[in-house]
């Protein structure tokens, strides 16, 4: 069973260099775009930080020898839905699968809890990766705003 | 911003602003540059200014309670926000440190009496 693709409403994108300064106003810039679905706190709340485990991921891990920009869409779609799409141009991720497991890391050293995905699937409805070493890493998260009404 | 103070054995440590993989760094070696001087037995760590918190400060209690281990200390962690609890349970970081919704009795009390806010005095008089 195929469903009809939902229709988009609204659209912005955002294109920055992956340094860490840039995660705040990452998760700001969801977070504003998003403000005419009037979401409620623990909403907001969420998205911000799936938004943030995966923007910090593309600047950790995915340009974690080189530098490159971070892109973002944000689409508001029918029926308050959000979908959000972070892309690096970076190394990549060999197992997915495993990246995935919750508390594993690419990055011991920097004490990295290895919770980013868990956290993405947890407040987020869906997640998906799409990755290839050497090209870089997609991340698309969606979840639909009950908002303020349907608190 | 983080203010530290240490009163006896005890260490308090209190974040404000957004807690992310960026600010992190900074909070961790404001910490563990009163650790490694002051040698306490006990780290608080208190979220009550904390706006935002992703998995970078799950990374900064599980990174400074390895540290308070290693020499026999425990670390507590202080009045979370709501949206902060909510990662800190899918961290299950209450079975390295003991999560307290309000700090009577924990905080260093020194630090209470500072921040206590004098009434201000009504001086001007109402003329009509």
């Amino acid at each position: 069973m195929s469903r009809r693709p939902l229709k988009a409403i609204n659209e912005m994108k955002l294109c920055f260099p992956a340094r860490s300064e840039n995660e705040r106003f990452a998760r700001i810039a969801v977070s504003g775009f998003l403000s005419q679905l009037d979401p409620n706190i623990g909403e907001i709340s969420d998205i911000k930080t799936a938004v943030s485990e995966a923007v910090t991921n593309a600047i950790v891990h995915g340009y974690r020898d080189t530098s490159g920009d971070v892109m973002m869409q944000v689409k508001i779609l029918e029926g308050s839905r959000v979908y959000i799409k972070i892309q690096d141009k970076g190394c990549g991720i060999e197992d997915v699968q495993k990246a995935m497991e919750p508390l594993y890391t690419g990055a011991p050293d920097e004490e990295r809890a290895g919770l980013g995905f868990t956290i993405m699937t947890t407040f987020m409805e869906k997640v998906r990766v799409i990755s290839h070493p050497h090209k870089g890493t997609t991340v698309v998260l969606e979840r639909t705003i009950q908002g303020k009404n349907r608190l | 911003m983080t203010e530290i103070m240490t009163m006896g054995k005890v260490t308090a440590a209190y974040i404000s602003g957004d807690l992310d993989h960026h600010s992190a760094a900074q909070i961790r070696s404001e910490i563990d540059r009163e650790i490694a001087d002051k040698h306490p037995k006990r780290l608080i760590i208190d979220f009550a200014g904390v706006t935002f918190m992703d998995s970078s400060g799950i990374g900064l209690i599980m990174g400074r309670y390895k540290l308070m281990s290693a020499s026999g200390g425990d670390v507590i962690v202080s009045r979370p926000p709501a949206y902060i609890k909510k990662v800190l349970k899918l961290a299950g970081i209450d079975r390295l440190a003991p999560v307290y919704d309000k700090a009577d009795g924990i905080l260093p009390r020194e630090y209470h009496k500072e921040k206590e806010v004098t009434p201000i005095e009504q001086t001007t008089t109402q003329s009509h």
